[in-house]
């Protein structure tokens, strides 16, 4: 029996119950994100991780810097090479755009290489709405897509499920006799892929990085599928970012390198693929016509809010896979195409109906493991505190949140105060105490979500305050001893 | 970057930031720190005026009202540091001392805050983590500590990850006698508390915590030592709620030895008489 699907536009709280329930995720995830995180700490440990880090970060802090300087520059260098380039305020206009070549185009299949950015944008949803298939030729993606259901991870979209599922999906949809062999799987799925990859008019990919003093955009693949999607079909078009830029070549490896070790522990991928036109007269292969997507989507609103530190993403995922929160609910609970850490940074911020996104920046202890993954060094902890901020700033603060945090500051700014809540609390808890015999076993609500899984102490007869006066006023008191 | 306070001579006398929590709930680990404070001639004053850092608004994005508390702490701690009446600013908990040394900032960051923000560093670099202060400015390695247990550590977030403070509570627990230290599976991980977090978000922060007290249980060790009373009360509400016989301690009560331990242990206990542990309370 496979695992139920999370239905992402339930409430936020309704997702995380069904993550929770599901032991079959916790076992996929802890699974994988322990490997993941091992294979990332192992190949930055084999170099001067943290020179990398630093560098990539001053890279990526120069192009959110100079991003728009440097849009112009490789949208010169694109025309010059060929390609046509297209600049999409929204989703809305980034499907148009796409789905406006593909019908100009005649096209009926579409193949995907796997992409965060079209999943932003919903492409597939827009593409079969218009009657054209779209095919994703990531194999993660493609079991996936064959479940009906949104990858829940940037890097490994079918990470919440375990081998024994994906026997299932594949047993369900394509009639493959039972097996557990991975290879068996991936053999199937290659030869079905395989024709739709030889077939389709149209090539969809994203974008790792473009490079702007060339004009050339780069996909990084294990599996050989972006190759095949960039090159095959008559027409290429790759979806990318804003901020998905990098200045020079030398940077792109830069980046690259940074990208491979983070994400898989890889000291380079399987394949780059770098495009920086269409065919030229003489070519023995490439698209007859290349196009570039350029997405906003919120992204400059974010730059000019200040939150332009989270532009520097290079979607390796390695802050899910160290993240404590993550590794419990997995990407689904979070509702949106961009989950864990960053996800909850940049859903609220991008133009994207997520349902239940205001409560993401909350969902975390703010422990800055993910911080310490990052291979740009993103400071997670101190954007989700100000998104948090700008939440109260902005009166989207929930009423009650208000008032406790009101009356809270209030008590603690006199010393009276505090000191009589603290007598109070002290009496009331011990009183409780009393009756259960130690620890608190039941609050009143809000604070029963705590002692339903959890006691709670009683708070101290006497205060250190109280315990520090009477020291100080004992006669005889000699420095450590007492009594 | 904060760069800390150099002593040139051992400091004389310290202001003590006790924490609310420590305060109201778990004063023996207040008044461990000032024994060890004063054991090793340090003088420890206790402003009465103190109450809670403002950390639980900062964090929940409440910056005005966080900002009011920061104002109140200030003005009672920095006129100490700046009349010369105490060399530093003592607390026993990373979180807190996060709060001071790396939130404030955030707080007073607008241009009509300089006097503030100038406030805020002169403290920040005064103001230091107990185990900091014992080890690095003290240079004190062992405490004479004794507890017959086996002693797990785990690293409270804010103090590894914001502070960078992971080798001095190590070092001091390995200079406690008779204990043997042993090993936590993912003692770097979170345990689940993360403040408000612990009620919003009740049910995954108690899978992270239960996580965490099996990794507890699976490292036999009849204590977890730490350095901040959130996660201590996170970690043992868990382990009380398990009937697991294990206690989360603060470390100023191992290094005070002033707890006793009940080891797990299936063989007969031995008789020799132990010393009565000594208690604050009762």
């Amino acid at each position: 029996m496979t695992q139920s699907i999370i239905d992402l536009h339930q409430p936020f709280q309704q997702r995380v119950d069904a993550a929770l329930r599901n032991k079959y995720l916790k076992t996929a995830l802890s699974r994988a994100t322990a490997r993941m995180t091992m294979q990332r700490t192992t190949a930055m440990g084999a170099i001067d991780g943290q020179t990398l880090r630093n560098q990539v970060r001053q890279m990526k802090t120069h192009v959110i810097r100079h991003l728009p300087d440097l849009l112009e520059e490789l949208e010169v260098r694109l025309t010059e090479n060929g390609a046509v380039v297209h600049w999409a305020r929204d989703a809305a206009e980034a499907n148009a755009i796409i789905l406006d070549l593909a019908r100009r185009n005649n096209v009926q299949t579409v193949v995907k290489a796997k992409s965060m950015a079209t999943e932003e944008i919903h492409l597939n949803a827009a593409l079969e709405g218009a009657g054209i298939r779209a095919i994703e030729s990531d194999l993660g993606e493609y079991i996936i897509q064959l479940n009906h259901e949104p990858p829940s991870h940037i890097v490994a979209p079918v990470i919440h499920r375990r081998l024994e599922d994906i026997a299932a999906i594949l047993q369900r949809t394509l009639d493959m006799p039972p097996t557990l062999d991975p290879e068996a799987m991936c053999a199937l799925a290659r030869a079905k892929l395989r024709q739709e990859l030889l077939t389709a008019e149209m090539g969809v990919s994203g974008c790792n990085f473009a490079i702007a003093e060339t004009g050339t955009v780069c996909i990084v693949t294990n599996e050989g599928n972006g190759r095949f999607t960039s090159t095959m079909p008559r027409l290429y078009v790759a979806l990318m970012g804003i901020e998905k830029i990098v200045p020079t070549v030398e940077d792109a490896f830069l980046q690259y390198q940074a990208l491979c070790r983070s994400t898989s522990g890889q000291q380079t991928s399987v394949y780059l693929s770098m495009t920086s036109g269409p065919r030229k007269p003489g070519d023995s292969e490439g698209p007859d016509e290349f196009h570039v997507v350029l997405l906003d989507n919120g992204r400059s609103r974010m730059l000019a809010e200040g939150y332009g530190e989270a532009l520097m993403c290079i979607r390796c995922g390695a802050c899910l896979n160290t993240c404590p929160v993550y590794r419990e609910v997995g990407g689904h609970a979070y509702g949106s195409t961009y989950s864990g850490p960053i996800g909850s940074v940049i859903s609220p911020l991008l133009s994207m109906a997520v349902t239940g996104a205001d409560q993401l920046p909350h969902a975390s202890t703010l422990c800055g493991a993910c911080r310490d993954a990052c291979p740009v060094k993103i400071d997670l902890p101190r954007l989700l505190l100000k998104l948090r901020s700008d939440q109260v700033q902005h009166g989207q603060s929930p009423l009650f949140d208000n008032v406790a945090m009101k009356s809270f500051v209030h008590t603690m700014k006199s010393r009276r105060r505090y000191e009589n809540a603290g007598k109070v609390a002290s009496l009331g808890t011990n009183l409780m105490a009393g009756l259960a015999g130690g620890n608190l076993h039941y609050l009143p609500p809000p604070l029963s979500a705590w002692t339903e899984s959890r006691d709670f102490p009683p708070f101290a007869r006497k205060s250190f305050r109280e315990l520090w006066r009477e020291r100080r006023s004992r006669r005889g008191y000699i420095a450590g001893g007492h009594r | 970057m904060i760069s800390k306070k150099h002593f040139t001579t051992p400091p004389q006398r310290v202001a003590l930031f006790v924490t609310c929590m420590v305060d109201m709930l778990y004063p023996n680990i207040g008044l461990a720190t000032v024994e060890l404070l004063e054991r090793h001639g340090v003088e420890v004053i206790f402003p009465e005026e103190q109450t809670c850092c403002g950390q639980p608004a900062f964090n929940a994005g409440y910056r005005d009202e966080a900002r009011q508390l920061a104002e109140r702490y200030l003005d009672i701690f920095a006129p100490l540091l700046s009349s010369g009446q105490v060399d530093a600013i003592v607390v026993p908990s990373g979180s807190c001392t996060t709060m001071v040394t790396h939130f404030y900032a955030l707080l007073f960051a607008d241009p009509s805050s300089r006097q503030r923000l100038l406030q805020v560093e002169q403290l920040a670099a005064a103001t230091f983590e107990l185990t900091e202060f014992l080890v690095d400015v003290l240079g004190i390695e062992a405490l004479g500590a004794q507890l017959d247990a086996k002693i797990t550590y785990h690293a409270c977030c804010h103090l590894l990850r914001e502070l960078g403070i992971d080798e001095q509570p190590k070092r001091l627990l390995n200079a406690v006698e008779e204990a043997e230290i042993v090993p936590l599976v993912g003692a770097e991980e979170c345990c689940g508390f993360g403040g408000l977090f612990a009620v919003k978000h009740a049910d995954i922060s108690t899978a992270m915590g239960q996580r965490k007290t099996r990794n507890i249980a699976d490292s036999n060790a009849d204590v977890v030592a730490l350095c901040d009373v959130s996660c201590m009360t996170h970690i043992n509400g868990l382990l009380a709620r398990q009937a697991q016989s294990c206690r989360a301690i603060h470390i100023a009560e191992i290094l005070n030895n002033q707890i006793d331990v009940e080891r797990q242990t299936t063989e007969p206990a031995p008789s020799p008489p132990a010393p009565a542990p000594r208690r604050w309370q009762e």
